[in-house]
């Protein structure tokens, strides 16, 4: 039973993961139409910059808790200027564009993001410091969940809430919605589109970032590729969830996770890959607007 | 005067601080990666300070054409593209003969002659750049003519090379009697992989794609009995002339022949396609779903051709790669490989032969030549597709849509000549 429990918030943990990245992916999609494929770079770029503001800031004698969060709270702006950045470059120029330019061009701004860090850094793993104590208070049940994997489930459930709160009741969130549903109307209606996508991207990448710190305080290694996979799979939990959707992303992160988590403990750890992906193609053949996802019909 | 000097002087001052602030905000953006290096072994820290001085300029002066490349765009939106120099310059080569049936002498004299001209090495690059021509002109039928794009192409590529290493592996097959073979499991896969995308919209198709991509190369990582793994198939043998003995660098040179045969095959059939019945059912897929339906077409079956055709040549492609580099294993078959041939496909101009042979070439060739440079190409591929698609989204050379024109009394004296010149 035991090992039942260790995989099951094993699961947890990537799930919470998927799901704060997933919401990047959502909430641009939602507003844009838009899969943004450098998402999971911002978040390898979270990452890194977390670690290399941890290493500089330890010079300054800093240490435990309050590193983290500094560490963190830079790494959280910094992804957000990233993503702001991309958003003004490689989106902005391309709203009236074909459907699959803005696409291509994703691509290439993730190949090439991937590609700055790797000959700006290295393209070894860097191990990731260890910034928090196992805490006390998990000791009985240290052998199935670490402190660590409490700490990514808790700030996964905060970041969630308050998003939610955010785009039901502040201004902004009422002026993405609204920018979701009709941008043309939106526009009309005195809505600054261009700050909101703007906003979209910054919150998105924000996100990205805090799963970024998080998962590489998990497992203590990371390197230039670890946002390629991450990206892809986060985008399966935003699509199983049904894309544009916000509980959609969460669900779906969780699904993804216990999925991944069950069948590499159970069946393989080979195919771990093959079974995100799988459950990507199945999902998509089967139901293409995700579990709570609404089926939108194309007007001619 | 005065006034107009002063306003010239302020727009000056006005574009000047806004490229400062643009290059302090990218100062600001790339400094943490780029100038902070951490050794996490000696928990050191090295500053590189150099590198933000170099941002910082680059930053500057790159805003300033980044405006005037986007006021460019913003005007010549209206303009006309068939007034560009290209066009002209294509209209120019292609309606006179004399110039064009020169030009294609001679390049037809060097690409014969290059083997023998030079060395056995630049015949390798030569090869492996003909190679991504026709994984470009495949890949082209997919993306740029029927408009699905297929993130996952480097599949197809792994089932042609697997096919002819396997069979020569376990039945030892030659090179020919393999080639056909990987080809046709290469349509096949194009068909089992396309039918379940076939109800997918532009973007979830990418990923699928991309996903079915990442699954056969895991498969062929982790299923040992079948693959060999991580480890991969050496060994393989080299294609076979009749019996004939060849040294090494004969065999490259009769592997650089086999290649431009089966490059102008490919540009034959390509071009051939793109103005049958199917060719243009895939570019009217491309422009509108709905209106072609409409039109009466069976959207099931052009999709499917489109990526099975496409398969095919990666197939072909995957068996010339097996051959000529004698072993393969998974890791040749990344995502990366995908995104380079679509990159090929994208900056040499979707949907145009021409576009696609000179992106491939300028695309392999160059960082082959420029070997300082070379860790820089994948920075450069990614950079230059988001421009390409935000400053010249028709590549480096436009596709030229056939154009039938009606008009009645030329129509009929052409059709009187031909027929006078015909009896």
């Amino acid at each position: 039973m035991d090992y039942f429990f260790e995989l099951f918030f094993g699961g947890l943990t990537r799930g919470s993961i998927y799901a704060l990245i997933a919401l990047g992916y959502t909430m641009v999609y939602g507003i844009i139409e838009l899969i943004n494929f450098a998402h999971g770079e911002i978040y390898m770029i979270g990452a890194f910059t977390a670690l290399i503001a941890a290493s500089a800031l330890s010079l300054l004698g800093l240490t435990g808790p309050s590193l983290l969060i500094l560490a963190g709270l830079i790494a959280v702006v910094y992804s957000a200027a990233y993503g702001f950045t991309i958003e003004k470059i490689a989106y902005k120029p391309l709203r009236k564009a074909q459907r699959l330019s803005p696409l291509i061009s994703a691509i290439g701004m993730s190949i090439f993001l991937q590609n700055y860090v790797l000959l700006a850094q290295t393209s070894d793993f860097l191990s990731f410091p260890t910034l928090v104590d196992e805490f006390a208070f998990m000791e009985p049940v240290s052998h199935i969940m670490r402190s660590s994997e409490l700490l990514i489930v808790v700030t996964t459930a905060i970041a969630t809430v308050l998003l939610t709160l955010f785009i039901k009741f502040s201004r902004m969130g009422k002026a993405m919605r609204a920018t979701a549903q009709d941008k043309t109307m939106a526009m009309l209606l005195g809505i600054d589109i261009n700050r909101v996508i703007s906003v979209t991207f910054i919150i998105g990448s924000a996100l990205a970032a805090v799963g970024g710190v998080l998962i590489s305080n998990h497992i203590g290694q990371i390197n230039f590729y670890i946002g390629f996979i991450a990206g892809i799979k986060a985008f399966t939990a935003a699509v199983l969830g049904g894309i544009g959707s916000i509980p959609g992303a969460v669900l779906g992160g969780l699904i993804l996770g216990w999925t991944e988590s069950f069948a590499t403990g159970y069946i393989s750890s080979d195919y771990e890959d093959v079974f995100a992906f799988g459950l990507l193609v199945f999902i998509l053949i089967f139901r293409p607007a995700g579990i709570l996802g609404r089926t939108s019909s194309e007007k001619v | 005067m005065g006034i107009q000097a002063g306003l010239i002087i302020r727009k000056a001052a006005s574009e000047i601080f806004r490229s400062a602030l643009v290059s302090c905000w990218f100062m600001f953006l790339t400094f943490p990666i780029m100038v902070i290096k951490v050794n996490p072994l000696e928990r050191t820290i090295e500053w590189r300070w150099m590198r933000l001085v170099w941002i910082g300029v680059a930053a500057f002066l790159l805003s300033f054409v980044w405006r005037y490349l986007m006021m460019r765009r913003e005007r010549g939106s209206a303009r006309d593209e068939s007034e560009s120099w290209q066009a002209r310059l294509g209209k120019r080569i292609r309606n006179d003969r004399k110039t064009s049936y020169a030009l294609l002498a001679a390049l037809g004299l060097f690409m014969v002659l290059f083997p023998f001209t030079f060395s056995s090495y630049q015949t390798q690059i030569m090869i492996s750049a003909l190679m991504y021509v026709m994984l470009g002109l495949g890949l082209n039928i997919v993306v740029g003519l029927a408009g699905l794009l297929d993130l996952g192409y480097v599949a197809f590529y792994a089932v042609g090379a697997y096919s002819y290493a396997l069979l020569n592996h376990h039945f030892d097959l030659g090179f020919w009697a393999a080639l056909p073979v990987g080809a046709s499991l290469a349509f096949l896969f194009g068909i089992l992989l396309g039918f379940p995308v076939l109800r997918l919209r532009g973007d979830y198709l990418a990923i699928v794609t991309l996903g079915f991509g990442e699954i056969i190369r895991l498969i062929l990582e982790n299923w040992n009995e079948f693959s060999f793994g991580p480890s991969g198939i050496a060994g393989i043998s080299r294609p076979a002339l009749f019996g004939v003995d060849l040294s090494l660098d004969q065999h490259t040179i009769y592997l650089y022949y086999i290649v431009v045969a089966l490059v102008l095959v490919t540009i034959f059939v390509v071009g051939r396609l793109r103005n049958s019945r199917i060719g243009r059912a895939w570019i009217a897929l491309r422009e509108d779903e709905v209106a072609c339906q409409a039109m009466g077409i069976d959207k099931t079956r052009t999709k499917l051709t489109a990526f099975a055709l496409g398969a095919t040549w990666a197939g072909f492609v995957g068996c010339i790669f097996a051959a000529k580099t004698t072993f393969i294993n998974p890791a040749s078959f990344t995502f990366m490989e995908s995104a380079i041939i679509l990159s090929i496909v994208v900056l040499g101009g979707m949907g145009s032969i021409i576009g696609v042979i000179v992106g491939a070439l300028v695309l392999i060739l160059l960082p082959e030549y420029l070997r300082a440079f070379s860790e820089y190409r994948m920075l450069v591929f990614g950079a230059s597709m988001v421009l390409i698609m935000v400053f010249r989204p028709q590549g480096i050379i436009t596709g030229v849509r056939r154009r039938y024109q009606f008009r009645l009394s030329e129509s009929r004296e052409a059709q009187r000549e031909k027929d006078a010149a015909s009896a």
